[in-house]
């Protein structure tokens, strides 16, 4: 008889008109890695917050026992009590305090008289810091600090509230490959210590590296768990079991039909930090697209791809740029975005919430923003026109919505893509630049945004495709280029490349530096 | 449409309705005389009209204009000073016009390009702009004198000869509302073409006959009191404008954009500071021209007017649902609730209610309009 330390029973949570879990059970054994996979939209995060208290004792149905012990849980602070600390997707760290500040927030260590022990509160953020590797003094801000290092304050945070079940809902999706397994390998050193952590992941290879199990939740139901005791898994099993169907190609196939015809060129270009004006964030980069061609821009976090990007697309990052950029042939001095949209330019953000889609506003709205000349005359919006065309790009992306009038914030992540994609498409661009196109959205949606990329260069359009996952890259692109601090570092043709390649690429351009 | 829906989508319209007929009880009708009624708009035109620009403001993200009833006055007290010397009324109105604008300029450009606080910088022109109207003023109450001024805001539209009941309002209700249903039902077509439908064409179609409906109600008793005032004429050029502007012309998404996301509205080659610029420019423009109506019909101009005149207007957008953090609200939400803010006001002075609670009723409806929103959205949002 296996030692559970959690076991929860027939969870079952209604929304008005929605079940987003039916009749659930999840046990964890103590002191394993369990991972919780499943598509966008499948029930996990739902799941956990039942869990953590989020969603009190009494909005669901089902038994939480932890420890041998049955629990109902009223809020995030009973859970806690017992040591089980959830860490969200999205940070809940503030920029303008310190890392010991945030690390005691809601839990600070005070005197009676309610007096903060600041002495106190700093040499246990120390403390906490060094079990984590984290070298930064304690004292220093969060917004200081790198996403990579912010995620390790979170987790020493919860270290401080003595987790004995720690849960992570997607602690990777904002970190590079290297950030991401040095956060693996501390989970895997802390569960030698006996920590028992739920990971919440879309990525299957780290899956594979750290769970011992394998739970895999499918619309609002738990469908099966696997083994994973020599940490071997095939991730084409995991992935069956996730969509209920074999993906037998995770990358569309795509006939290979470059032109010759240069459609965009970099020459020479350089930018720097718009703040720390004398630090370099691009350095000498030339490179050029052709028609019908993909091609992937690899590289660690901050390697400067996004910064390269953005300023490509009509200097809308950094300054003192110089550098020579030509669209087909001809030089362009682009002086705003909307100069490099008239010139056939996309940029589609890596961050679709932040800067990519006005979440309040409806699809149909978001869809157009950025050519909004093709849905008026004289500056007159065509309001049939406009949801006319916003529900072609509903249908063509496969967009799940009841109606384009749906504010875009109420969709899932996926289906937020796709409408940020269907933005930029709409702009009818000859060259359209995706950063991080894929981040945080599931298996089937990933499917089929390689699929309307795919169209896109069939159509004699050219895509540059920035991404920090390198299997999407080797599975996608014609060319890859490789950056390192700013420099480009290596190229790639599709043939070329493999994973080990761009690796070293990148870190024997590190040793040089 | 299901009834709670229907509840959420007209809450203000339904808020007015209920006022309206609880003011109109506790007055015995008196609410309804055609004179009350006639004056319930000319008294608040400045509302009207000034909460068209303030909503310009607020949806670029909750921001707000405090100078406008400084720009009132220094607008009014610049037409006043300048009919007193004998300037024709042409002229001072150009006068004063081009001073709101010069204002405008102004404080769009230390808003929208120099990027300072919209919260401080209008502060700012309150005092600024009260202090020239007052040196212009000379600290002096000034009388507004020139005919052809004051005719020109402050007459009604009466036939040669005729005295009332002076049914040619009547007329001019009846032909705007066939109009309005032509319309609609051109509108209707062209949906069918597209093969998108907003809504159920019945439903729309009833909609229009309402508005028709009140439309004809109201010009009824317009024509039982002095016929149409210019005023009314005044005041629905620029709410027609400015709901077309904001819900049909592409400038005036940009608005919602920026208040909704002003990161992704400027990757999408929209030119935020423009908006900005924009927004506080038609402020001051509006304050401007708000003057004028003031000062002609109050028929007297002194330092203090225009004081809080600028909270009416905010007060206004809040209550008829513009959000408090930007991106969402409409020209004709805000009329109701201007309208609104309107009967509370002129139901409590003709039932005789005494100044100091006025303030509190007034406080009380603006913060429960809020707080009803905050709440509805906050629910609609989680599930």
């Amino acid at each position: 008889m296996a030692d559970y330390i959690l076991e929860m029973k027939s969870i079952t949570k209604l929304y008005p008109g929605v079940k987003a879990l039916d009749n659930v059970n999840l046990q964890v054994e103590r002191g394993e890695i369990h991972a919780l996979v499943g598509e966008n939209g499948a029930g996990k995060s739902t799941l956990m917050n039942v869990l953590s208290g989020t969603i009190p004792h009494g909005e669901y149905t089902g038994d939480i026992v932890y420890n041998g012990q049955e629990c109902q849980f009223h809020n995030i602070h009973d859970s806690e009590k017992l040591g089980i600390v959830i860490i969200h997707q999205e940070l809940a760290l503030i920029p303008e305090l310190t890392i010991a500040e945030n690390m005691f927030l809601g839990n600070e260590r005070k005197n009676s008289f309610g007096k903060i022990n600041w002495n106190e509160t700093y040499k246990q953020a120390s403390e906490q810091m060094k079990r984590v590797g984290l070298k930064e003094s304690s004292n220093v801000l969060i917004k200081d600090i790198g996403t990579g290092k912010q995620q390790l304050v979170e987790i020493a945070k919860a270290l401080s509230k003595n987790v004995k079940l720690l849960i992570l809902d997607e602690p990777t999706s904002s970190l590079n490959e290297e950030d991401s397994k040095m956060l693996l390998d501390m989970l895997l050193g802390f569960k030698k210590e006996g920590l028992t952590s739920i990971i919440i992941t879309h990525k299957l290879n780290e899956v594979a590296y750290c769970a011992d199990r394998i739970t895999v939740v499918r619309d609002g139901s738990t469908i099966e768990t696997m083994e994973n005791p020599n940490h071997d898994i095939d991730e084409e099993r995991i992935i069956k079991g996730m969509v209920g169907r074999e993906l037998t190609d995770r990358y569309p196939a795509r006939e290979h039909k470059i032109g010759k015809e240069v459609l965009f060129q970099v020459k020479n270009w350089e930018v720097y930090h718009p703040v720390y004006t004398e630090k370099c964030m691009a350095k000498n980069i030339s490179f050029e697209v052709h028609k019908g061609e993909v091609v992937g821009f690899s590289g660690l976090q901050g390697a400067g791809r996004t910064e390269l990007m953005m300023s490509l697309f009509g200097k809308s990052y950094g300054t003192k740029i110089s550098g020579q950029e030509f669209i087909n042939g001809q030089e362009v001095h682009l002086k705003n975005e909307h100069d490099a949209i008239e010139h056939g330019l996309a940029y589609a953000t890596e961050d679709r919430k932040v800067n990519g889609l006005v979440l309040e506003d409806s699809i149909a709205w978001n869809t157009t923003m950025a050519k909004m000349s093709k849905i008026s005359k004289r500056g007159i919006i065509d309001v049939n026109k406009e949801n006319k065309v916003a529900n072609e790009y509903v249908a063509a992306m496969k967009t799940k919505t009841p109606s384009v009038q749906q504010a875009v914030g109420n969709l899932s992540g996926g289906n937020q893509q796709k409408v940020l994609l269907s933005k930029w498409m709409f702009a009818e661009p000859d060259v359209l630049i995706l950063d991080e196109p894929t981040r945080g959205i599931d298996v089937g949606a990933k499917y089929e945004i390689y699929g309307i990329i795919n169209d896109m260069v069939a159509q004699g359009k050219a895509v540059i495709m920035v991404s920090s996952e390198l299997p999407e890259l080797l599975g996608m692109c014609d060319n890859i280029y490789v950056m390192n601090e700013g420099r480009l570092v290596g190229t790639f043709t599709a043939e070329d490349a493999t994973q080990e390649k761009i690796m070293s690429a990148i870190l024997s351009s590190k040793d040089k530096a | 449409m299901k009834v709670s829906t229907f509840l959420k989508k007209y809450t203000m319209i339904l808020a007015l309705v209920i006022v309206f007929i609880f003011f109109t009880v506790l007055t015995n009708g008196k609410l309804l005389y055609a004179q009350n009624v006639s004056n319930l708009l000319l008294q608040n035109a400045y509302v009207l009209i000034m909460a068209c620009g303030m909503l310009l403001c607020i949806l670029t993200g909750g921001n707000v204009d405090l100078s406008v009833g400084s720009t009132l006055c220094l607008s009014a007290a610049l037409s006043a000073k300048l009919l007193s010397i004998g300037v024709p009324a042409g002229v001072a109105i150009l006068v004063s016009l081009l001073v709101a604008a010069v204002i405008g300029v102004w404080q769009g450009w230390l808003i929208g390009y120099v990027h300072i606080p919209p919260f401080i910088c209008t502060l700012a022109g309150m005092f600024l702009f009260r202090g020239f109207a007052r040196v212009i003023l000379s600290s002096k109450t000034i009388a507004v004198m020139n005919e052809s001024f004051l005719n020109l805001f402050t007459s009604y539209i009466q036939p040669e000869g005729s005295e009332g009941p002076y049914n040619s309002a009547i007329v001019v209700g009846v032909i705007i509302a066939v109009c309005l249903l032509v319309f609609k039902f051109y509108s209707i077509g062209k949906q069918k073409k597209s093969g998108y439908m907003n809504s159920s064409p019945v439903g729309q179609i009833v909609k229009t006959l309402i508005i028709d409906a009140v439309i004809i109600a109201y010009t009824v008793l317009l024509s039982q009191y002095k016929g149409i005032p210019v005023m009314l004429i005044w005041i629905l050029v620029v709410v027609v404008i400015f709901a077309f502007l904001t819900s049909s012309t592409v400038f005036g998404r940009y608005f919602y954009a920026v208040g909704g996301n002003e990161k992704a509205t400027k990757l999408s080659g929209i030119d935020p500071r423009k908006v900005y610029f924009v927004a506080y420019f038609l402020m001051s423009f509006l304050a401007g021209f708000s003057g004028l109506l003031v000062g002609a019909r109050i028929g007297s101009v002194d330092g203090n007017m225009g004081n809080s005149y600028e909270m009416d207007a905010i007060a206004s957008c809040f209550i008829g649902g513009a959000s408090a953090y930007g991106g969402s609200g409409t020209v004709p939400g805000v009329m109701v609730g201007a309208i609104l803010l309107g009967v509370i006001n002129q139901g409590m002075s003709i039932y005789g209610l005494p100044d100091q609670w006025q303030y509190v009723v007034k406080g009380g409806v603006l913060l429960a309009a809020v707080v009803f929103d905050v709440v509805s959205n906050h629910k609609t949002g989680k599930s």
